[in-house]
C-alpha cells in the first residue's frame, strides 16, 4: 500500500514537473494551458467561489448514486430471479448506454427543468449500469454446491438471496459501485454544461467563455478530488463489509 | 429403513446407473466404495432431489418417497461453510432456514460445539480456522437438522491423516450418541473397515453393487485384525479390475 502510494505520487510529481517546465520553458499563456501551480493556487485561494459549486456537484452525484442504487439493486434481483426478464430487459440496459449521454442531457434538461433533478438523472443513468451487472453476475456466479445446500435446507428464493446471493455477489456490487461512482461526475457536469445555474459544470462553462482556462482546470481538479473522495469511500466500505475477504 | 430399488439414471444416453439397490437399517453405518466418477455422488443427489431420477422407487420407513430432503442431512466432500457467517451462524443456517426458534437452536448448537470441540470459536470466520475444524462445524450444521438420516459424500477426503482419524470417531459417534443411520461415500478403503457396519463395493459406469460384506465387532476397528486385512485386499483387487475395465 505504501509503495504503491509512493509511485503514485512520484508519477504525479513528474507529470507536474513536466507540465511545469513545459509551460515556463515555452512561455505558454495561461489562457491556453495554465501552469499546475497557477492551477493550484486557483483551486486553493478561489476555494470561497468554487466549493459552494463542488457542493451542488456532489449533492447531485451522491443522490445520483442513490437512485441508480435504488434501481440497480432490484432490477438485479428480479432479473436474477426471472432469467425471462433478464433476456426481456437487458437490450433496454444495453441501449440505455449505447446512447450518448449528450444526446439525452437536452432531453433530460426540458424535461426535468434547469434545477438539480435533470443533473441526478443523469448521474443514475450513468451508474445504475454498471452496478446492476456486476452485481447480476455476481448472483449468478454463486456456486452450485452452496445452491444444493440451500435448496435441501428447504430455504426459498429470497431467504436464499439474504443468506446466500446477497454476500457471495458483494465483491461484485463493489465492483460496479466503484466503476459507477468513478463515472458519476460525468454525468452530473454534463447535466450542467446543458442547462444549469450552479454546479463546477456550469462554472466550467462560464469560465471557459471567459478564457479563464486556470478556473477550469481548478474546477477539474475538483471534480477529480470529489471522484477519487468517492472511490476511496466505497473501497474503505467494501473492507469494512466484507471481513471474510480480509 | 431406507430402501432403495431398482433406481435409474441418465445423462442423456450414458447410464449412471441401472436398476440399483440398496437397503439401509435403522441405526446402521452403510459405506459405499467405488472408483471415481462411478455415480456415487450422482446417488446421493437422486436421493436428495438435488437431481432427478429416470426410475426406480425410494422408501423411507416402508412408505414410498420421491426424495429424501425432508428426511436426511446431507454433508457433501467440501465443509460448504459460508464464509462471511460466524462457525456459530453457520450451524444455525438449518434453523434460520427452518423459521425454528434461534435461541433455542443456539444452545443444541452451542452443546454440539462442546461436544465436537469447538467450544471457544462459535464467533470465529471460516477462514481463521483449520479445515478439520471446519469440518466439524459442517458436521455441527448437518446434526442441526434433526434428521435420522444423514448422508455423508466423502466427508474427509480433503482432510490430513490425523484430522481424519480423529473426525472418523465423530462419525461413529453421529451414528452410536446420536443415534443416526448413516449412509457414507468413501474412497478410503481403510476408512470404509475402520467404521462400517455393511460394506458396498461399487462397479464403474453403470454403477452396481460387485460385492458386499457386513462387518462385525467394536469400532473404530483395528486394521491389523486377519480378516479385514483380507477383506481390504480383495476389496482392492476388484477395484483395480474395475480400473482395467
Amino acid at each position: 500500500m505504501r509503495r504503491s502510494a509512493f509511485f503514485s505520487g512520484t508519477l504525479i510529481f513528474i507529470i507536474l514537473g513536466v507540465w511545469e517546465s513545459a509551460c515556463r520553458g515555452f512561455n505558454v499563456p495561461d489562457f491556453i494551458l495554465p501552469m499546475p501551480s497557477r492551477i493550484i493556487s486557483v483551486a486553493v485561494f478561489q476555494a470561497p467561489m468554487l466549493l459552494p459549486h463542488a457542493a451542488i456537484t456532489a449533492m447531485e452525484v451522491l443522490i445520483g448514486i442513490l437512485l441508480s442504487l435504488m434501481v440497480a439493486v432490484p432490477l438485479a434481483m428480479i432479473m436474477f430471479a426471472r432469467p425471462a426478464l433478464e433476456n426481456a430487459i437487458a437490450p433496454f440496459l444495453v441501449a440505455s448506454q449505447a446512447v450518448p449521454v449528450f444526446a439525452i442531457a437536452p432531453l433530460l434538461v426540458i424535461w426535468l427543468g434547469y434545477g438539480i433533478a435533470s443533473k441526478v438523472l443523469m448521474a443514475a443513468v450513468i451508474i445504475f449500469f454498471p452496478i446492476t451487472v456486476s452485481l447480476l453476475e455476481g448472483f449468478k456466479s454463486c456456486d452450485s454446491e452452496f445452491r444444493i445446500l440451500f435448496k435441501l435446507m428447504g430455504a426459498g428464493f429470497w431467504k436464499t438471496m439474504r443468506l446466500l446471493y446477497w454476500p457471495w455477489a458483494l465483491p461484485h456490487f463493489f465492483a460496479g459501485l466503484k466503476v459507477g461512482v468513478s463515472v458519476a461526475t460525468i454525468g452530473a457536469v454534463i447535466g450542467e454544461w446543458v442547462g444549469a445555474q450552479q454546479g463546477l459544470g456550469y462554472l466550467m462553462i462560464q469560465a471557459n467563455a471567459r478564457l479563464k482556462v486556470d478556473l477550469v482546470f481548478a474546477a477539474i481538479l475538483w471534480l477529480s478530488v470529489m471522484g477519487l473522495s468517492l472511490w476511496v469511500l466505497v473501497g474503505y466500505l467494501e473492507r469494512k463489509i466484507i471481513r471474510w475477504k480480509n | 429403513m431406507l430402501s432403495v430399488s431398482n433406481l435409474s439414471k441418465r445423462f442423456g444416453d450414458l447410464p449412471i446407473f441401472e436398476n440399483f439397490n440398496l437397503e439401509l437399517p435403522a441405526g446402521g453405518f452403510t459405506v459405499l466404495i467405488g472408483p471415481s466418477g462411478c455415480g456415487k455422488s450422482t446417488l446421493f443427489d437422486v436421493l436428495t432431489g438435488a437431481a432427478t431420477r429416470d426410475g426406480g422407487k425410494v422408501s423411507w420407513c416402508g412408505e414410498a418417497v420421491e426424495y429424501l430432503k425432508d428426511t436426511s442431512a446431507y454433508m457433501q466432500q467440501k465443509d460448504l461453510l459460508l464464509p462471511w457467517f460466524s462457525l456459530m451462524d453457520n450451524a444455525l443456517l438449518p434453523a434460520k432456514i427452518g423459521g425454528e426458534d434461534i435461541p433455542e437452536a443456539g444452545k443444541k448448537a452451542q452443546s454440539l460445539f462442546r461436544q465436537l470441540g469447538l467450544e471457544g470459536f462459535e464467533s470465529y470466520l471460516p477462514g481463521q480456522i483449520s479445515g478439520g475444524m471446519r469440518q466439524r462445524c459442517a458436521l455441527v450444521r448437518t446434526l442441526m437438522f434433526e434428521r435420522q438420516l444423514v448422508l455423508l459424500d466423502e466427508p474427509l477426503s480433503a482432510l490430513d491423516a490425523i484430522t481424519r482419524r480423529s473426525l472418523q470417531a465423530l462419525l461413529l459417534m453421529l451414528q452410536v450418541e446420536f443415534e443416526k443411520s448413516i449412509l457414507m461415500i468413501t474412497h478410503d478403503i481403510e476408512e470404509a473397515l475402520r467404521l462400517a457396519d455393511e460394506v458396498l463395493v461399487l462397479s464403474g459406469r453403470p454403477m452396481r453393487v460387485l460385492d458386499q460384506f457386513s462387518l462385525q465387532g467394536p469400532k473404530l476397528r483395528r486394521l491389523d485384525d486377519p480378516q479385514l486385512i483380507r477383506i481390504k485386499e480383495y476389496v482392492l483387487n476388484l477395484l483395480q479390475e474395475e480400473l482395467v475395465k
